[in-house]
């Protein structure tokens, strides 16, 4: 990354539910134009983590500044003029089950925007486009897609207003291994083109690899290990080495490799 | 990255120029959409012109998409349009949206006479098939029942014992109150208007006979099908859309027998008590309207009721009563299971349930008044 500015910046982060403390003392930083990868054991606190960023969940300390904003300082409308500048795809996607799926994308539009019907019609369409599916698929209701055409629903609607940062929780859980490369090579070539910054939480050691710059790993309410993928193999955590230390993880290392190679 | 977006106009060494500068992206896009506009008028009359781009500062989805739009309008006229100085890192985009809405859109519906009158067709043959699921679920309830009296052993005991106490015991203190005061009402109307004619003492009469053949069972079966139809629907409903209901067909449970021959054999049960308990409570607030407002003792009235009213116009009301339950629960049960997988749909058919269930409730009443009247009962 050629500039390192910060997009998102937490710091001494305390987040807890009644006598337990999910988020102990994390500090992370994302920085603009990378696709940071989440990644911590089932319980640790990863979507916890996600949604006390986007200001989901309260957090007891810290501080949280996403896009130069502070959360505690702002005003509302500050706050809003914030979230019209991120975009998030959740687990479930999240549809609106009694709108289409076209009406899904243009739902922030017609929120935020103030333009015609007829441009909104043509860039929600473009958007429908840009993840894979095509104009008849933008008519059908939430509940005739299939777990992969919701996902890239769940991602054109989080790409509506060309947020600058967008947060993906466990984008290809649920798809099965040929549609989550699709899901993932999408999520890549997006976040070229558009210039995105990418907020990932997830399990899949896949997209670690081929798609994450970055990989934060999440443990004991703080973050571990920090780096690009390849490093954390190498890392002190137990817990860390045998995620990425394993069978899977040294195969999938190798095939990185080989596409980094062909890359060049 | 604030700055309005423009698009101008400009001759610059006799070759006709449109000058771009600003923000292009989504918070200008109604404003750029504008400038676009009143700049492509201008561009027409030019023929070929190029596009300088080098004054844009900031280019997402929405500005790539309205530049791709103005070159696609003005090519389809015949006209060339070039794009120059737009930044490297902006040009991925415009390439992305160039192959982007390509395909005709689907057509739009026509609208017309004949369209309407195809459509009036359809609505016509949708109510007709509504009733289908009716007739279904009352074969699937009948064909479970008799399954479940040759194996009694497979009744759901317990599932209708807890269905009992919500739809029965639950509900009693509302049915009564309602009822109560609904015979009060009556009364009181009653004694008012009669007086003028002098015919307080028929004011009994009217009242035993209204509550017992048809206002006891009528009220208690609207407020069953508002009460608790409405919540079979909405349960069976939330059960079909998170796929529970094809759960328990897959392990081989038969849903009807499971979860609505229990519900409706409540109903049928909680019903006719209900009309009882409710025709009761409607005569003692008539009653107590008469002492109160009319100053009739509870002995006068007692004594008028009995030489009014028969055992006759009790069973009529009670004979109805668990028929009437038998519809409000298929109506129910085969609406919760018509629920598609949205919100909206679980919404709909809620009150599709509880409308329908009314209604066939007051249409199985006129039936059974012509069917009464017939064996002179």
């Amino acid at each position: 990354m050629a500039s390192r500015e910060p997009v998102i910046q937490v710091r001494d982060l305390v987040v807890g539910f009644g006598e337990t403390t999910v988020i102990d003392h994390l500090s992370l930083d994302v920085y603009r134009g990378e696709i940071l990868g989440l990644v911590g054991g089932s319980g640790a606190g990863k979507s916890v983590l996600m949604r006390t960023i986007i200001g989901l969940l309260p957090k007891r300390e810290g501080t949280i500044e996403v896009l130069g904003v502070d959360q505690d300082k702002a005003s509302e409308a500050e706050l809003r003029a914030m979230e019209r500048r991120w975009g998030i795809l959740f687990q479930q996607g999240a549809l609106f089950s009694s709108l289409t799926a076209l009406q899904n994308v243009q739902f922030p539009m017609r929120e935020y925007l103030h333009i015609s019907e007829e441009l909104m019609d043509e860039v929600a369409n473009a958007k429908l486009e840009m993840v894979g599916l095509t104009r008849a698929d933008g008519a059908k209701l939430p509940a005739e897609l299939s777990g992969g055409m919701t996902k890239r629903v769940g991602l054109a609607r989080a790409l509506a207003l060309d947020p600058e940062i967008v947060f993906l929780d466990e984008p290809t859980s649920g798809l099965d291994p040929i549609a989550a490369a699709e899901f993932d090579a999408l999520i890549r070539t997006l976040q070229r083109t558009l210039g995105l910054t990418v907020f990932m939480v997830t399990h899949d050691l896949e997209s670690l690899y081929l798609v994450c710059d970055r990989v934060a790993a999440l443990a004991d309410g703080k973050v571990v290990a920090e780096g690009p993928v390849t490093s954390m193999a190498l890392s002190d955590h137990p817990w860390v080495r045998s995620y990425f230390g394993g069978e899977r993880g040294k195969g999938l290392a190798q095939i990185a490799q080989a596409h980094a190679e062909i890359r060049g | 990255m604030s700055a309005t977006p423009s698009l101008y106009a400009n001759v610059h060494d006799g070759r006709f120029e449109l000058l771009a500068s600003g923000s292009w992206t989504a918070v200008h896009a109604g404003e750029l959409e504008a400038a676009i506009g009143r700049a492509a008028g201008e561009a027409a009359r030019a023929g070929d012109v190029s596009i300088d781009m080098r004054g844009v500062a900031a280019f997402d989805t929405y500005g790539a998409w309205l530049l791709e739009r103005l070159i696609r309008k003005r090519s389809g006229d015949g006209q060339q349009t070039g794009v120059v100085g737009l930044r490297e890192e902006f040009q991925g985009l415009l390439q992305d949206v160039h192959a982007i809405n390509r395909n005709e859109a689907p057509e739009a519906k026509r609208h017309g006479l004949i369209s309407a009158l195809g459509e009036f067709e359809r609505g016509l043959t949708e109510v007709g098939r509504g009733f289908l699921p009716f007739l279904d679920m009352l074969g699937a309830i009948g064909l479970a029942a008799t399954r479940v009296i040759r194996r009694p052993r497979t009744f759901r005991f317990t599932s209708m014992v807890h269905q009992l106490d919500r739809v029965g015991w639950q509900a009693t203190p509302i049915v009564l109150l309602i009822t109560f005061l609904i015979g009060c009402i009556i009364a009181q109307q009653g004694f008012f208007h009669f007086r003028r004619f002098g015919a307080e003492n028929y004011v009994v009469d009217m009242v035993g006979i209204l509550i017992l053949r048809e206002i006891g069972v009528l009220l208690v079966t609207i407020m069953v099908a508002g009460r608790s139809g409405s919540s079979y629907t909405a349960e069976l409903g939330s059960m079909k859309m998170r796929e529970e209901i094809d759960a328990l067909r897959t392990m081989g449970v038969d849903p009807v027998e499971v979860l609505i021959l229990p519900r409706v054999l409540a109903l049928i049960i909680a019903v006719p008590i209900l009309t009882f308990l409710g025709s009761m409570a409607a005569l003692y607030g008539g009653g107590l309207v008469a002492w109160l407002y009319e100053g009739m003792s509870p002995q006068i009235f007692v004594a008028r009721l009995h030489e009014a009213i028969t055992v006759t116009h009790f069973k009529v009301g009670i004979i109805k009563a668990p028929f009437m339950a038998l519809v409000i629960g298929v109506v129910a049960c085969a609406e919760g299971l018509q629920v598609k997988g949205s919100a909206e749909s679980l919404g709909l058919q809620t009150t599709t349930s509880v409308v329908k269930s009314i209604f066939f409730v007051i249409v199985l009443d006129g039936l059974f008044a012509i069917f009464f009247a017939s064996i002179g009962m």
